[in-house]
C-alpha cells in the first residue's frame, strides 16, 4: 500500500535527478504521504525507536572498533582503555553496552504489541517472520558483542552457548571445535566472533529494509485489527505518524540516558570486569537479562539435548504464530480470551526471566518447569484452540467508526 | 524471448541442466576453503603435543590441574576412602554405567585422571565438592563422583578420559 506519490519538486536540478533516480519519489510515498491508520497508539511507535536504536548500535560501534583490540592478551586492556584513556569513550560504551539491553528492551515491546494485536495474521505473515528474523540475528550480534569484552562472563558464556551445539548426536563435538577453531574457546574464537559481530547489525539493517518494505506492502496493522477501507481511516505518516514516533523517540532516548548517567552497570555482571580466565568457572554465570527467559527454560529440561531443543523451539515457534493463531478476529481488544491467555504468558516470560537469574536447584527448577509448560501450551494449545471455542466481541465496521464512538461515550 | 513447452526433451534442457550441475560444482568447492578455514589451524594442532606430568609431588588427597589442548585435565590422587565409594557403587545404576575399573589404568588405582570439563555445557566443576564428594559443576548443578561419574544433573555423561598412558610409576604422558 504505498501513498499515491504527489511528489513535484520544484527545483530543476531535482526534477532533472528524480527522472533519473526517482528517490525521492519513494521516500515520499514511503515516509510522507504514507497512508497510515488514525488510530495508532504509543504502542506503535517503537518499530521508528528501534531502527533508531540500530543506528546508534552501529554509529557507536563503528568507533568503538577503532579503539578495540580482538586478541586475547589485548581485548580486556582495550576496553578498559576505552573506559580511561579515550575521549569520551566512557560514554561511548556504555551507550553501546546500555544501547543493547534497550534495542532488546524495545523489541520485546514491538514483539508484545505484534502479537496483542494479531499483526502477525494475514496478510502479514511475511511481515512477521522476517521480523522473527531479525529477532534472530540481533540475539546472535548480542552474543558476539559481549564476548568481546573478554571478561569471565564473555568467557564463560561463548564457552555455555558454543557448547549448545555440542548436543547434537553424531557430529556435535566437531562442529563445536569448528566454531572454536580450536580445542577451547581462545584467540580464534574471538576473533571471528568480532568480524561476525561487525557484519551481523548490517544484514541485520537490510533484513530491517525488507520487513519495512513487506509493511508497506500490506499496510500497517492498528488497535483494531481491521484494515483501513477509506480515506477517513487513514492520515499521512507525515506530519501524524513522524511526529508521534519523534516524540516517544525522545522518551526513550531519557530512559536510555538515564542508564548510560546514572545506572551504567545495572545490567551488567560484576564478573565481567575480571579478565577470562580459562581455568576456573565463576560460581554463579547467567547470561544477560533479555536471554534469560530461554537460559530458564534451557535449564528446566534435565536432559542435554531436550533442553538445547527446549531452547531452539522456544524462539523458532514464534515464526509459526501466525499458523498456530486460528482466530479470525486480529486485536485483542475483541477477544476477551485471548486478552487474559495472552497477560498471563506476558507473566510467563517475565517469570522465566526471574527465574534463569536464580541458581538451578530446588523450587526454582519445579517452577521454571511449570512456567516452560505453559510457555509452549500458549503457542500450541491455546492459540488454536481459542480460535475454535472463543466467542469475540463485535468488531466495529470501520476505524473510523470505532474512533468516532469512543469519542462520542467519552 | 518466447519459450515453447514442449513435453519433449531438448538439447537445450540438457545444456540447462548441465550448466547448472557444474555451476553447483564449483559453487560447493568454493565452500570447501570458506568452512575449513574456521578450524583450527597448523600451529593450534602443532601445539595439541603430548605432554608429560611428573605425579610425585601430588600428595595423597590433592587434585591437580594442568592444561592438554587449551582443556583443563584433572589429575587427582585419591585416598583409599575416595577409591572405596568409587568401587562399591553399583553400575547399573549410573546414568552413564562405567565401573571404576575401566576410569582409571590397571595398578594405578589411586590415580583418576579426566578432562575437567562439565559434559553438559562445557564449565569447569569444582573439585572436592557435590553430593558424591567428587566434583560438582556450579553453572547447572551437575554432581559427579570420586570416579569422575555423573551422578546427578543435566550432564549426560561421565567426565571423558584425556588419552594417556603412565610412562613410569610416578609419570603420566598425556596425548
Amino acid at each position: 500500500m504505498s501513498g499515491h506519490s504527489t511528489y513535484q519538486p520544484q527545483n530543476k536540478f531535482l526534477q532533472w535527478f528524480e527522472k533519473r533516480l526517482p528517490i525521492g519519489g519513494l521516500i515520499h510515498s514511503s515516509f510522507v504521504a504514507y497512508p497510515t491508520p488514525r488510530n495508532l497508539n504509543y504502542w506503535w511507535t517503537f518499530g521508528g525507536i528501534l531502527s533508531f536504536m540500530l543506528g546508534v548500535q552501529i554509529i557507536t560501534g563503528i568507533v568503538l572498533a577503532m579503539h578495540y583490540t580482538p586478541h586475547v592478551d589485548f581485548a580486556f586492556k582495550s576496553v578498559e582503555a576505552i573506559m580511561r584513556d579515550v575521549n569520551y569513550g566512557w560514554l561511548l560504551r556504555y551507550l553501546h553496552a546500555n544501547g543493547a539491553s534497550m534495542f532488546f528492551f524495545a523489541v520485546y515491546i514491538h514483539m508484545f504489541r505484534g502479537i496483542y494485536y494479531g499483526s502477525y495474521k494475514e496478510p502479514r505473515e511475511v511481515l512477521w517472520i522476517l521480523g522473527v528474523i531479525i529477532y534472530l540475528l540481533m540475539m546472535a550480534t548480542g552474543f558476539m558483542g559481549y564476548v568481546l569484552v573478554w571478561g569471565q562472563m564473555s568467557f564463560w558464556a561463548a564457552t555455555v552457548i558454543t557448547n549448545l551445539f555440542s548436543a547434537i548426536p553424531g557430529i556435535g563435538d566437531p562442529i563445536v571445535t569448528w566454531l572454536w577453531g580450536g580445542y577451547a574457546v581462545g584467540n580464534p574464537t574471538l576473533n571471528r566472533f568480532y568480524s561476525l559481530h561487525y557484519l551481523l547489525p548490517f544484514a541485520i539493517a537490510g533484513v530491517v529494509i525488507l520487513h519495512v518494505w513487506a509493511l508497506h506492502v500490506v499496510g500497517q496493522n492498528n488497535p483494531t485489527g481491521i484494515e483501513p477501507k477509506s480515506d477517513k481511516d487513514t492520515v499521512p505518516f507525515t506530519p501524524y505518524a513522524t511526529v508521534k514516533d519523534g516524540f516517544f523517540m525522545v522518551v526513550f532516548m531519557i530512559l536510555l540516558a538515564w542508564f548510560v548517567f546514572y545506572l551504567p552497570n545495572f545490567m551488567g555482571h560484576a564478573d565481567n570486569y575480571i579478565p577470562a580466565n580459562p581455568a576456573v568457572t565463576p560460581a554463579h554465570i547467567v547470561p544477560e537479562w533479555y536471554y534469560l527467559p530461554f537460559y530458564a527454560i534451557l535449564r528446566a529440561i534435565p536432559d542435554k539435548l531436550m533442553g538445547v531443543v527446549a531452547l531452539f523451539a522456544s524462539i523458532l515457534i514464534l515464526a509459526f504464530l501466525p499458523w498456530l493463531d486460528t482466530s479470525r478476529v486480529r486485536s485483542a481488544r475483541y477477544r476477551p480470551l485471548f486478552k487474559q491467555f495472552f497477560w498471563l504468558w506476558v507473566v510467563v516470560c517475565i517469570g522465566l526471566g526471574w527465574l534463569g537469574a536464580k541458581p538451578a536447584e530446588g523450587i526454582y527448577v519445579i517452577l521454571s518447569r511449570i512456567l516452560t509448560v505453559y510457555y509452549f501450551a500458549f503457542f500450541i494449545v491455546v492459540l488454536p484452540l481459542l480460535g475454535i471455542f472463543e466467542k469475540t466481541k463485535p468488531v466495529p465496521n470501520s476505524i473510523s467508526d470505532a474512533v468516532l464512538d469512543g469519542k462520542a461515550k467519552a | 524471448m518466447t519459450t515453447v513447452s514442449s513435453a519433449e526433451h531438448t538439447r537445450r534442457d540438457f545444456l540447462y541442466i548441465a550448466t547448472g550441475a557444474v555451476g553447483a560444482v564449483g559453487a560447493a568447492a568454493a565452500l570447501v576453503p570458506l568452512i575449513a578455514q574456521m578450524n583450527p589451524d597448523a600451529s593450534t594442532v602443532a601445539a595439541g603435543a603430548p605432554i608429560e606430568v611428573d605425579l610425585a609431588p601430588i600428595a595423597e588427597g590433592q587434585i591437580v590441574k594442568v592444561f592438554w589442548r587449551s582443556k583443563p585435565i584433572f589429575i587427582s590422587h585419591r585416598s583409599k576412602k575416595e577409591i572405596e565409594e568409587a568401587q562399591k557403587v553399583n553400575v547399573g545404576t549410573l546414568p552413564d554405567p562405567e565401573p571404576d575399573s575401566a576410569r582409571v589404568k590397571q595398578g594405578h588405582d589411586p590415580w583418576l585422571v579426566v578432562i575437567g570439563i562439565c559434559t553438559h555445557l562445557g564449565c569447569i566443576p569444582l573439585a572436592h565438592q557435590g553430593e558424591y564428594n567428587g566434583f560438582f559443576c556450579p553453572c547447572h548443578g551437575s554432581a559427579y563422583d570420586t570416579s569422575g561419574r555423573i551422578r546427578k544433573g543435566p550432564a549426560p555423561k561421565n567426565l571423558p578420559l584425556p588419552p594417556y598412558q603412565f610412562v613410569s610409576d610416578t609419570k603420566i604422558r598425556i596425548g
